[in-house]
């Protein structure tokens, strides 16, 4: 069937595997967005969070030949992008937005700097896992074969869901995200709370970041990143500020950012640089519609009175 | 007086404190700091060859720096410079290849004029999105970035194509007679001329006028603006317009000052420096112009740290980016400065 029609079928085909690949960074994004975000706080910076950790995710990987080390030092990347981000926003009268943006320009700068040494070898990949197996067709095949990192990200989705709603941290964040002087009022440490909020971010972030250098595209260069970061933010008030959505809006993402290269796959090219234009469309269709002049986002913390 | 000796004191203290953490930054990467700064100036301001780097380079800052200054001054955190570049000089270049042949001061007017409207509805349009709809103006501005830039790379290497650019993609040159020229013998264009001009405009506009008055009142209390019977929406399209038209123009200057055609390279980062510059001068237009200069000055010493120390080109970028986070976190510093506070009482 699959062989018989290339065409439209493998485009469909090509585009949920490209779902998949693409939207797994989105996913992890997202997901440290949102534990930022559910404490009240926004970071613009994860851009930066992203680009270092598959900056230092790569290196490190090619020089200890270990993948998933490089996986790690990825995440703690990030867990320090995000403690320098949260100790400026806390100092008073600093505009937190503002400070993402120069944490973007920063961590650009700085990963392209230190990873300069890295464009040139190749670092072990990611495993990841056939799923597709069973098919005789390659374009399947390609399709399912799917990241280990991403079966982690889908198992974490409805974990934090599960934090947020039962564990004692989990509400410890919200609280303070929902109310900073209800949470004062409670003793509860507010900075703090907010502090582990952005480095746990953070964390997710530069894991995310680890996969873009690590899987997929699968190598270190200065154009790897381009906007994800600060799209996870749009992805979340899409998601409603829900985990478990996230998923569902980043593969959504995933399947626009990879139709361009679907399409080129089955020979139509015209217009492929119009095509990389997709999820950023989609992205600002979907933010112009959710928007409301009248009322807040629904699921929205409290003391998020930025976005 | 006060408010005179603290602006200027916190910025130029967070700069230093900036150069000594650039410095602690090289030296850990195994270079002589000292001599990478004395590089840094040599290759910014160290000779006329040099100087002219720099104005070159801080031409287009000064008017991408317009494009997150000026609607910040009602409210809004704008990063779009980038892309409203991109569509003032992709715009500009259309307009420039059709009326080849035409006079030439007629092609320039149209090629400026273009790029600023063009730009300008750019970014207008994210502050109407703002006001209309409440989407948040840092991430719209930030999609209509990558949107003007997928827009320009089809063009470029699509239909724009000029077939005989092989290495470098460019559209169809806009003709050497429409080309705006260098200042005399220099070899800085009239950009520059362009963006000190601008500045000073728009300084005027938003300290000397009761326009820029209700701006500065909206960006202050938005509720008290409105309840004073303030357009607020008309107040916010119009100040991103005008920002959006600023950076038109360099885009504009990009393409028919420096190249001759459109390409690529009208996405070169300039859009992103802009925000620091912005930032760095407060969001005031005319201090915008020797923070521009000195930022040009960064940039324009890149090449010779690459050549002289076999620094990556990305120096400069850590060095601006530990800027604007220093400059960032001093904002915190202002009305704290316990030793300049007997001043605030003498002179009121």
């Amino acid at each position: 069937m699959v062989e018989a029609d290339p065409g439209y079928a493998g485009v469909l085909i090509a585009v949920l595997g490209g779902a998949i690949r693409v939207g797994t960074p989105f996913l992890f994004v997202s997901l440290g967005e949102c534990l930022t975000e559910k404490s009240g706080r926004i970071n613009l910076g994860l851009e930066a969070n992203l680009i270092m950790g598959a900056m230092s995710g790569y290196g490190v990987a090619y020089l200890s030949g270990s993948a998933w080390l490089g996986v790690l030092v990825a995440g703690l990347t990030g867990v320090v992008l995000g403690l320098i981000h949260a100790l400026l926003c806390q100092q008073d009268k600093v505009n937190d937005i503002a400070v993402g943006i120069a944490m973007m320009l920063f961590g650009t700068g700085l990963a392209f700097y230190l990873g300069k040494p890295f464009i040139q070898p190749v670092a072990p990949r990611l495993p990841s896992i056939e799923l597709g197996a069973w098919s005789d067709s390659p374009v399947l095949r390609a399709a399912l074969e799917i990241n280990a990192l991403f079966v982690v990200g889908v198992i974490l989705a409805p974990l934090m869901a599960w934090f947020f709603r039962y564990a004692r941290w989990g509400l410890l964040v919200r609280t303070v995200g929902e109310s900073r002087d209800a949470a004062l009022a409670m003793g509860i440490n507010v900075n703090r709370v907010r502090l582990y909020a952005t480095m746990g971010g953070g964390f997710l972030a530069g894991v995310g970041g680890s996969f873009l250098s690590l899987y997929y595209p699968g190598s270190w260069n200065e154009g790897l990143s381009s906007g994800q970061g600060l799209m996870a933010v749009a992805l979340v008030i899409f998601a409603r500020w829900n985990p478990v959505y996230c998923l569902y809006a980043s593969l959504l993402f995933g399947g626009a950012a990879a139709l361009g290269p679907a399409l080129q796959s089955v020979g139509i090219t015209w217009g492929y640089y119009l095509f990389n234009a997709a999820p950023y469309v989609l992205t600002l269709g979907i933010m112009i519609a959710t928007s409301s002049r009248k009322q807040r986002f629904a699921g929205m913390p409290g003391e998020m009175s930025n976005i | 007086m006060y408010r005179l000796i603290e602006s200027i004191l916190i910025p130029v203290m967070a700069l230093l404190l900036s150069l000594l953490v650039f410095s602690v930054f090289i030296m850990l990467s195994g270079s002589n700091a000292l001599e990478v700064l004395a590089t840094i100036y040599r290759g910014a301001f160290g000779s006329w060859f040099s100087w002219q780097n720099t104005l070159v380079r801080a031409a287009p800052l000064m008017l991408t720096a317009l494009c997150t200054a000026l609607p910040a001054r009602i409210g809004l955190i704008n990063i779009g410079g980038e892309g409203a570049m991109v569509v003032g000089g992709l715009c500009a270049a259309v307009v420039g290849i059709s009326m080849n042949g035409m006079s030439p001061m007629v092609v320039m007017s149209a090629m400026v004029i273009t790029g600023m409207l063009t730009a300008g509805c750019w970014v207008a349009m994210i502050g109407a999105l703002k006001h209309y709809r409440n989407v948040n103006e840092t991430i719209s501005s930030l999609l209509l970035n990558y949107i003007a830039i997928a827009i320009m790379s089809f063009l470029i290497l699509g239909p724009m194509r000029d077939p005989a650019t092989l290495n470098n993609p460019s559209s169809f040159p806009i003709g050497e007679a429409n080309m705006i020229g260098n200042i005399g013998e220099s070899s800085i264009h009239w950009g520059l001329v362009f963006g000190l001009v601008v500045c000073i405009a728009l300084w005027f506009l938003m300290r000397r006028t009761s326009f820029g008055f209700a701006v500065d009142m909206t960006g202050g209390n938005i509720r008290a603006a409105q309840i004073s019977g303030l357009g607020v929406g008309k107040l916010i399209i119009i100040t991103c317009f005008l920002a959006g038209a600023a950076t038109g123009i360099a885009g504009v200057i990009e393409v028919a000052a420096v190249h001759g055609r459109a390409n690529l390279s009208l996405n070169s980062g300039y859009g992103y420096a802009g925000i620091l510059v912005a930032f760095l001068a407060r969001h005031n237009p005319l201090a915008i112009i020797p923070v521009a200069i000195l930022m040009g000055g960064i940039r324009a010493s890149s090449g010779l740290l690459q050549r002289g120390f076999d620094l990556p080109d990305a120096t400069t970028l850590v060095l601006q980016g530990i800027i604007f986070i220093v400059i960032l976190a001093s904002e915190s510093l202002y009305g704290r400065i316990k030793w300049l506070r007997p001043m605030a009482v003498r002179h009121g």
